[in-house]
């Protein structure tokens, strides 16, 4: 997508697709050619096993589209009709849902490798804050999913979600009715969150799209942070990339088959198995494991207006990165504060999503955790808002390498051909 | 050539405003039926009314009905919960306003206010916060701090007048619109 094109077709029916659709000389320009940095490690890949997790939910959700009926009288029924009656419609709905938390798996280690090696820095800002897009339409993804089945889990967690709008000052409530189609959650919600379901995966590879044309403009970041200054610096595309790739994938695919196969429910909540009750809400309400943190951080709070600013800020935030940040060097391998400010906030997210599985009055060594995670949402916001601006300005980061080609190969790599 | 050089404008000026707001208008008026399908239709506005025979509720139990899709409590309150409700000053109360649709919206959070017939206390079970159901506290199995209600969700708590105490709800439970028809049956809605 950037730079001469160096495709040449090869035969008569190449050459007279190229005059009329360039379809394939793209193909070869992006995925082929397509001069990568030498350097990239095992964190790389996870752009290629996200497209993967992105494709087998799509596939299996249109399967499964293909059996389940969107009404609050049958909907539970029809899933467990899924599993039970629909050939290997086990196997389809285990993949579908312990895919979505393959597919948040991936993209949160994909964030912090973004986050660890400064790939939001110039001129890449466009690419993260789309990727932060993605991100968004994740979450709302998988939270229209997860109202599907209609057990009690998705009654009440979309009845929840649903009243945070309701946090918003006069026309809150306003907005949770015209959320709902009526004064509760009920069928006319489950019938627009599994239209909405069906179509945001499709916006989303859209997004994706814009995601990798931003991304093979500049091309890839790299983990030294460098620039790249020569050919002598990158490898094409294929096979050097293509194959690292495909190897992670398979690693990552024996993972996912482990939870399909044999810990299909890990990820679950045992409640989503009981049809839902408007009249009783669960003793414990848990959002699935990849929104804890942000839970936490809503339960922290003990206001609700203010709750709900606090964790869609969380999330806001991550869209300034980019101008947060005001260091000059990109990696966090030359940057010995930062590196220990990352990985304290690593530890924080994880520590907030902990207390977010926990009951809201739990305590931990008589210290309650709604403080734990008052005082994790507090390092959340001031990581990104005081650390990374003041700890870019006063730290001293260590020496750059040359070159790629010289970090890589050593004294070895000439400086010409 | 000479004419197009004028700057008051030519009929290709014209049609390109006139088209354009025309389709603005056409734009920004198809897009309403767009907006407003998703509000609740008629048949779910049309929710009417609830009539409910309370004469088996004992003193100090509550029962759950349903109303338009929301859990109802209807709590038949004990005189040393009434006492209870009445002694909290209402200004010592996170939210001082009854959140009662039979009076006005100024109306004080006071017992009296909250309960008409002070035994009977009709609320509507969704907390305030997020719209999970409270669970009510009774002596044998307490949820809570003040005797009324919990909600497990995120921890707000209410008194036996179903006021907010503590924790991240905004406003008391909502009293809905009712009357007695009799002793022991109430209309709701």
């Amino acid at each position: 997508m950037s730079g001469p094109s160096t495709y040449t077709p090869k035969s008569g029916i190449e050459k007279w697709i190229d005059q009329r659709l360039p379809l394939p000389r793209l193909m070869h320009d992006t995925m082929q050619t397509f001069p990568t940095p030498r350097n990239l490690n095992i964190w790389y890949t996870f752009g290629g096993i996200l497209t993967f997790c992105l494709a087998i939910q799509i596939v299996t959700g249109v399967v499964l589209a293909m059996h389940y009926v969107a009404n609050a009288g049958l909907a539970f029924d029809s899933v467990e009709s899924i599993m039970r009656d629909v050939n290997y419609g086990w196997l389809i709905r285990y993949m579908h849902a312990n895919g979505a938390s393959m597919f948040f798996l991936a993209v949160y280690i994909h964030m912090f490798r973004g986050l660890y090696y400064g790939s939001y820095k110039a001129p890449r800002e466009l690419i993260w804050i789309i990727g932060v897009l993605i991100y968004l339409l994740m979450m709302a993804t998988a939270f229209f999913g997860y109202v599907l089945p209609w057990g009690q889990m998705s009654f009440w967690g979309a009845t929840v979600i649903t009243n945070l709008f309701s946090a918003i000052p006069v026309i809150g409530t306003h907005i949770a009715t015209w959320l709902w189609g009526d004064f509760a959650v009920g069928d006319a919600t489950l019938n627009r969150f599994f239209s909405l379901h069906y179509l945001l995966p499709f916006i989303i590879a859209a997004v994706v799209g814009l995601h990798i044309w931003a991304l093979h403009v500049p091309g890839n970041n790299n983990p030294l942070g460098i620039d790249v200054k020569t050919p002598q610096d990158t490898v094409p595309f294929h096979p050097y990339y293509t194959v690292k790739d495909a190897f992670y994938l398979v690693l990552f695919v024996i993972l996912f088959a482990v939870f399909v196969f044999y810990a299909p429910n890990f990820f679950g909540n045992p409640d989503n198995y009981q049809p839902a009750n408007p009249l009783v809400t669960p003793p414990d309400i848990v959002p699935e494991w990849y929104l804890l943190p942000f839970y936490a951080m809503l339960r922290s709070i003990p206001n609700k207006l203010m709750g709900v600013i606090v964790m869609g800020g969380a999330i806001v935030t991550l869209v300034f990165i980019p101008w947060l940040d005001t260091s000059r060097v990109r990696s966090c391998s030359f940057r010995p504060m930062m590196k220990q400010f990352f990985w304290a906030f690593a530890v924080v997210c994880v520590l907030l999503g902990y207390c977010g599985s926990q009951p809201v009055d739990a305590a931990i060594a008589g210290v309650p955790l709604v403080w734990v995670a008052r005082l994790a949402t507090l390092y959340y916001f001031g990581f990104f808002w005081l650390i990374m601006p003041i700890i870019g300005l006063i730290e001293t980061p260590k020496k750059l390498p040359a070159s790629i080609a010289q970090s890589v190969l050593g004294a070895s790599a000439a400086p010409a051909e | 050539m000479a004419a197009t050089t004028s700057d008051a404008g030519t009929r290709r000026d014209f049609l390109y405003v006139a088209s354009g707001a025309i389709g603005a208008v056409g734009v920004a008026g198809i897009a309403w039926p767009f907006i407003d399908q998703m509000n609740p239709s008629s048949a779910a506005l049309a929710a009417g009314t609830t009539e409910i025979d309370i004469s088996a509720i004992q003193p100090g139990q509550q029962i759950v009905y349903k109303f338009r899709g929301h859990p109802l409590f209807v709590r038949r309150r004990t005189p040393a919960e009434i006492a209870e409700s009445k002694a909290v000053p209402v200004a010592s109360l996170p939210d001082p306003l009854a959140r009662n649709a039979n009076l006005p919206d100024s109306a004080p959070a006071d017992d009296a206010s909250r309960a008409t017939k002070p035994e009977w206390l009709i609320l509507i079970g969704v907390c305030t916060h997020l719209g999970c159901t409270p669970t009510v506290s009774t002596p044998a199995i307490p949820e809570g701090d003040y005797g009324g209600w919990l909600c497990h969700c995120h921890g707000s708590q209410y008194d036996v007048a179903g006021r907010i105490r503590k924790g991240p709800a905004p406003q008391n439970l909502a009293v809905p619109v009712y009357s007695f028809l009799s002793d022991t049956r109430i209309k709701v809605g």
